[in-house]
């Protein structure tokens, strides 16, 4: 018997085949960037397109994956985490160990490829927490390209190793002293860049934001995640999992295990927003939580502004997180109810980064310990037969210095 | 006939070419760009170009961000800069005024209480550089309701099978960016404006002019020479920057803020 209620919910799947031709999910995507940039992005939507049955292309690409990333990344069952939160199981899809330390790396190194295939020789990025900026110098030195790294100047001070590491890979490191000093900035000042060297010049943005048909690319390139830990999960588990959380920053790490389970109706997915001091305080970085639709950096999506329609300033301790709008696609997710949008604050994150670290041996990045908080929670609401996968996107080392300071330890 | 139609087909009989000065509203304050508009047209304006401003202008180069930070650290809100054009109206009714920016503050706005307001207050012309044709057919259908023109812009790297579908939209002028990049920048490719206008040329109507890279008189005259008129954005906000914080700001120090529209429009006047 179908229960009338549950198929009222359910949403038609062909919704999930997104963004049309012209990049909206739904009402949200599109391109909304100066004239100077619409040749350059329908451009690479015209290449991507065409290489989408491009068989070398992919295999280049899954080639890198495995020798250079070091792909697949385990599903590991994290068992004294799973004790610790008192209910369903908690798998952690390692993402952390991926070269360079994140799952940033499996779309820089497609962009990367992409850039190649169209005869560019000058790669530009925008970064927060340097992580972006780190896995774009890493595959432009690895395929002999030139780098210029765009980052707002407070960031450049609070994660000073990041900016060590990229110069040490061979890229020119831009701070940007504008607006907020962030990382909406250095995303300001890549596109200027980009309009001012756009024949020579591949713009490898670092979520799925930006004008189409970056939100489709890049989900494209970190869909490997949720392909491995459908397979994995069926291995290990025997069937498919019950819940998906990840963190959202911009949303490509959730985005890219969501994607491939969109059609699942048995699979839950949760999509973590830094909390920062509380939603009600106002300073946080969760716009699909608190925001409102409008437009931002090349797409109609959910946004932190005011009133008067100006950005605000955000708040988290992860920098990676600490970012005003977020992928369209999420938007549309949010509004047809298929992905829960939550949040964990500052204080849920730091405590769940020493839990992991302790429990089971593995220093998660801060942007990642929101989704390890909130899917504690979850956990404790379920029976002890479900099994909840946490992406773990990344290792913490680089946030090691922050949690010192903020615990008052000196280094 | 829109009042931009009405001033561009003056202009066009007299053989005039159109001066059009950007500002932004609010830099440093709302006072002083009242008074700034009223002596620009002294100054030898048709047209103003008045700015929105908004906390992420990616379009723009470092002297209109700081001129926008100018005005944001004052809170200026896309309501009070209808306000100014209001007041202005009050004083002025031949001037043009178009309003230029970015979609989010309309957005949140709503596209009918903007359209509502603005069609109130006597705007002439929007323009919003990040709200191509593809994705303008909403707000262009309600501002063309209004009879507010639409204008968009014709980049060196608009393909030209593109022309059409901007021209199918654009009605009051046709603003070309003369550099592949910010505003701002420097001007330095003249012969690929010179082809690109002619292109231009054959595929539409509308009046053109040149905006980007314009920055005194000898390259408004340059430029005069080959479109309809001139924008000069940059070159006035750089001046505007100096009365920041300067208190008494009478007539004189204003005359001397916009002098550059005035060289521009004595080196517009010689063409003809
Ligand atoms: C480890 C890690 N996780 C998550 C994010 C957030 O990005 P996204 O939401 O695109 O996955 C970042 C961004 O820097 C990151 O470094």
């Amino acid at each position: 018997m179908i229960n009338s209620e549950e198929s009222a919910t359910s949403v038609d799947p062909s919704r999930f085949d997104g963004p049309d031709a012209t990049g909206h999910f739904g009402p949200y995507g599109g391109i909304f960037v100066g004239e100077t940039l619409i040749a350059a992005v329908e451009e690479l939507a015209e290449v991507y397109e065409s290489l989408s049955s491009d068989k070398e292309f992919w295999a280049e690409y899954d080639y890198e994956l495995k020798h250079y990333v070091g792909r697949p990344s385990p599903l590991y069952f994290a068992e004294r985490l799973t004790d610790a939160a008192g209910g369903g199981k908690l798998y952690l899809k390692r993402e952390d160990l991926n070269h360079t330390g994140a799952h940033k790396v499996n779309n820089t190194i497609g962009q990367a490829l992409l850039a190649k295939r169209m005869g560019k020789t000058r790669i530009i990025a925008e970064t927060g927490a340097g992580q972006h900026g780190v896995a774009s110098a890493t595959v432009a030195a690895r395929l002999g390209l030139e780098c210029h790294v765009y980052m707002g100047a407070d960031d450049i001070v609070r994660q000073a190793p990041n900016v060590y590491r990229m110069k040490l890979l061979g890229a020119n490191v831009i701070s940007v002293n504008s607006g907020s000093r962030t990382l909406k900035d250095a995303m300001n000042e890549a596109l200027r860049d980009w309009a001012t060297n756009v024949d020579n010049t591949y713009y490898i943005i670092g979520t799925v934001a930006g004008p189409h048909p970056y939100p489709k690319l890049v989900r494209d390139f970190q869909c490997i995640i949720g392909r491995e830990t459908r397979e994995q999960s069926l291995e290990q588990i025997g069937r498919l999992p019950d819940a998906l959380v990840a963190c959202v920053g911009g949303g490509s790490n959730a985005i890219g295990l969501f994607h491939p389970f969109l059609k699942d109706e048995s699979v839950a997915m949760y999509g973590v927003e830094a909390g920062g001091h509380g939603i009600a305080t106002g300073q946080h970085a969760a716009p699909l939580s608190a925001g409102s639709p409008g437009v931002l950096h090349g797409n109609r999506t959910y946004l932190m502004s005011d009133a008067a329609g100006q950005i605000l300033e955000t708040h988290s301790v992860s920098a990676g997180l600490d970012y005003p709008g977020v992928g369209p696609e999420h938007s549309w997710l949010k509004d047809l109810k298929r992905v829960n949008y939550v949040d964990a604050t500052d204080e849920e994150a730091m405590e769940a980064f020493h839990k992991l670290t302790r429990l089971e041996g593995i220093i998660p990045a801060l942007e990642s310990s929101h989704a390890v908080a909130s899917a504690m929670k979850l956990a404790a609401t379920m029976p002890k037969d479900k099994c909840i996968i946490i992406n773990l996107s990344g290792r913490g080392d680089k946030d090691i210095e922050t949690v010192a300071k903020i615990e008052g330890i000196k280094l | 006939m829109s009042r931009i139609e009405h001033i561009a087909q003056k202009a066009a009989a007299a053989k005039k070419k159109l001066l059009i000065p950007y500002l932004v509203a609010g830099d440093p304050n709302l006072e002083t760009t009242s008074a700034l508009m009223h002596k620009l047209v002294e100054q030898g304006a048709d047209i103003i170009e008045l700015g929105i401003p908004f906390s992420d202008p990616s379009s723009d180069g470092p002297v209109i961000q700081r001129g926008v930070e100018r005005s944001l650290s004052k809170e200026t809100t896309l309501k009070q800069v209808l306000e100014i054009v209001a007041e202005f109206r009050k004083v002025d009714a031949q001037t043009g005024i178009v309003l230029m920016g970015y979609l989010n503050p309309i957005e949140i706005m709503t596209y009918k209480t903007f359209v509502d307001e603005a069609s109130h207050v006597g705007v002439d012309g929007v323009l919003i550089v990040d709200l191509p044709p593809a994705e303008a057919h909403d707000l262009h259908a309600m501002l063309r309701e209004s009879e507010i023109d639409t204008i968009f812009l014709v980049a060196p790297t608009t393909r030209d099978d593109r022309v059409a579908s901007i021209t199918a939209l654009c009605s009051g002028y046709l603003y070309y960016v003369s550099l592949k990049g910010v505003t701002g920048a420097a001007l330095t490719d003249f012969g690929s404006v010179t082809a690109n206008i002619s292109n231009l040329r054959e595929r539409t109507k509308l009046p053109i002019v040149i905006g980007f890279g314009i920055k005194d008189a000898s390259s408004a005259g340059a430029m005069g020479q080959l479109a309809d008129g001139v924008i000069i954005g940059s070159a006035l906000v750089e001046k505007i920057a100096l009365l920041a914080d300067q208190v008494d700001q009478d007539a004189a120090v204003l005359s001397e803020t916009t002098q550059v529209i005035a060289q521009a429009r004595e080196a517009l006047n010689k063409l003809v």
